[in-house]
């Protein structure tokens, strides 16, 4: 059973922390995605459950047990490194059977296991060439052939997708999905990358600036972002804020429009609105006005700004639009699909 | 570039035949010095074509006592000599330079980058600078006439440290966490990743410092006394010099052949590495 436990985890290089007491408990077979901008501390985190990065204050947990001042062989975990990390002279069989030799494990017993997880990752044919001869993808699933061979307790995924070509990527996304939940393995995976957290995680760790915005399912994420941060790095195209005053379940937008919440609260608040939530209504008190248009085929994003202001707003109305430049859309929004959140703070206002 | 321009053309051709001529017409005249007896060899005008006493030279040269009438060591032997001291010079300063560039990349320690720079100024003070003191040295561990007092002082090397270093430093860095993740220690990351990795410029290095070590003169030519230590380089100049008689020429120049034989053979068998080791940069 391993279950990862975080406890009060800190980590500083010299003065500057860039870890601030994340705490977060992950249950044995969960498939947990660290997501954040590039510089928001996610692979240091990452780092530091392997081993690679030492702890500087609180600790971490693997199955029970403190494994602060354990190196990364002896946490029984094992790791696929976003370049893959091949060793270049060896064959794809050497590389897999590497970590299992060192651990003085029986040749047959080697062989068996590399036999094996070569046939789960379909590579079998390529088991005698060396890396250089295989391409991004295959080389890719060498490298988790070789942490699945570990048969380890953990799995650590470091950005491995970010190295494919965009189709590749969704592939290589559904398959280790699948290979995970086939093997049940405690999994830690970072990308800075929101679709890929939305698809693949059980639940989202939202990392920002070195604090952990928000932990949840990736529909808790989107329902109910715990912040504007939140809220903007989840969901595509990103929500639409703007300033607003609140008073008696409306909202009050800049340029007048009257917007009913759901929300009791009173005074200014930044609105949330993920375009994709915006409908089409001839009286809507959202009023338009068309900067660009993208059309995506199954739907058209409409960019403009918010009639009369400099706000700007975006809007996914669905199948295809021929709107002019400067000409005017209106919309409506239902309350219970609004998102309020304190303008000083960008913490998610109580309904 | 391709241009079509007879006169570049021909003027280029010149120089290169030019520069081949000026390289192989000592290297020729040495091969055919070897093939004629003393007395042709003193007669002028000297000789531009073989004659027939190659076999006759090269038997009295490898395995009598070389020149008539000194007490010189076989040139065998001198080979011999030459051979052992050039690869525990080479090998001794891979192995030395492997090493310590592994600590200077790879371990946190006090001063490291002191003793990075240490190992650099090193590059000032070859041998033939510190010959004085570095003799008193080896004097005094009775290392005089014996291999290990020819190889070792000469062991010690800035560039090949400076260079291992300079290739560790473009493995990635995942390697090293790959192979910690994989639970193997120091030791075991040197020999299995960090060597294999290096391999071609070792093969580079390797050549470089084979010729430089068969090519020392001046530190045998000091610390050798005993005739059976002799090294060949040193021994060409000896023979030239031996004493109220005039120079045997075929001798000399058979032993001027068999000398360049070995750096010859070194570089054609490591051509390919040799190569590779210094242009190759991706890992």
């Amino acid at each position: 059973m391993a279950e990862i436990q975080l406890k009060d985890l800190v980590k500083s290089y010299g003065p500057t922390e860039v870890l601030h007491h994340i705490e977060g408990d992950i249950k044995d077979g969960e498939f947990i995605v660290i997501v954040g901008p590039s510089g928001c501390g996610k692979s240091t985190l990452l780092r530091m459950v392997a081993g690679l990065e030492s702890v500087t204050s609180g600790e971490i947990a693997i199955g029970g047990r403190r494994v602060n001042e354990l190196e990364p062989s002896a946490r029984d975990i094992a790791m696929v490194f976003q370049n893959y990390a091949l060793y270049p002279h060896m064959s794809v069989r050497q590389n897999m059977a590497y970590g299992l030799k060192i651990r003085k494990l029986p040749k047959d017993e080697i062989d068996r296991r590399v036999e094996e997880a070569a046939e789960i990752l379909e590579i079998k044919q390529y088991l005698d060439r060396k890396p250089r001869q295989l391409s991004g993808g295959q080389r890719q699933r060498v490298a988790m052939g070789r942490a699945i061979v570990r048969d380890p307790q953990v799995f650590l995924f470091d950005e491995p997708l970010s190295n494919l070509d965009a189709k590749l990527r969704v592939q290589m996304r559904l398959e280790i999905r699948k290979l995970q939940q086939r093997l049940g393995v405690t999994s830690i995976y970072v990308t800075h990358d929101q679709v890929e957290a939305m698809t693949l995680g059980d639940r989202l760790m939202v990392l920002n600036g070195g604090y952990v915005e928000q932990f949840g399912t990736p529909i808790e994420l989107y329902d109910r972002p715990a912040s504007v941060f939140v809220a903007g790095f989840i969901g595509s195209p990103s929500m639409n804020f703007l300033p607003v005053e609140i008073s008696t379940g409306h909202a009050t937008l800049p340029g007048g429009g009257l917007l009913p919440v759901a929300s009791t609260h009173a005074g200014t608040a930044t609105l949330g609105l993920r375009p994709e939530h915006l409908n089409q209504d001839e009286n809507g008190p959202l009023a338009i006005e068309v900067d660009m248009l993208e059309q995506l085929g199954a739907s058209t994003l409409i960019h403009g700004r918010l009639h009369g202001t400099g706000h700007s707003i975006t809007a996914s109305v669905p199948g295809h639009a021929n709107d002019g430049i400067g000409s005017i859309r209106r919309f409506s929004a239902a309350p219970e699909l609004t998102h309020l959140f304190d303008s000083v703070s960008g913490k998610r206002l109580a309904d | 570039m391709v241009e079509n321009r007879p006169l570049t053309a021909f003027l280029t051709h010149l120089v290169l035949i030019l520069g081949v001529i000026a390289i192989a017409l000592p290297v020729w005249i040495t091969f055919v010095a070897s093939t004629h007896d003393e007395l042709r060899m003193n007669q002028a005008p000297l000789p531009l074509w073989p004659g027939d006493y190659f076999l006759v030279n090269m038997k009295q040269t490898l395995f009598g006592s070389g020149l008539s009438g000194t007490e010189s060591a076989p040139v065998w032997l001198m080979l011999l000599n030459s051979l052992a001291m050039a690869l525990m010079i080479s090998t001794g300063k891979i192995a030395i330079s492997l090493l310590s560039a592994f600590a200077i990349v790879y371990f946190k320690f006090p001063f490291r980058m002191g003793f990075f720079w240490m190992i650099f100024i090193t590059l000032m003070l070859p041998v033939e600078v510190r010959i004085l003191p570095t003799f008193e040295v080896v004097a005094n561990l009775g290392m005089l006439n014996s291999y290990w007092g020819l190889s070792i002082p000469l062991i010690a090397s800035a560039t090949a440290t400076f260079m291992f270093r300079q290739v560790f430093l473009t493995v990635p860095d995942e390697l090293l966490e790959s192979a910690r993740i994989d639970g193997a220690g120091p030791l075991r990351f040197f020999f299995d990743i960090l060597l294999p990795l290096s391999r071609t410029n070792i093969a580079a290095l390797f050549v470089i410092l084979f010729i430089f070590g068969w090519n020392q003169y001046l530190w045998p030519l000091l610390i050798t006394t005993d005739t059976s230590m002799t090294t060949i380089v040193m021994s060409i100049k000896q023979m030239l010099e031996a004493a109220e008689q005039s120079p045997q020429w075929n001798i000399i120049m058979t032993t001027a052949l068999l000398a360049m034989i070995p750096p010859v053979f070194v570089v054609i068998a490591m051509q390919k590495l040799f190569v590779q080791g210094l242009t190759e940069t991706d890992k």
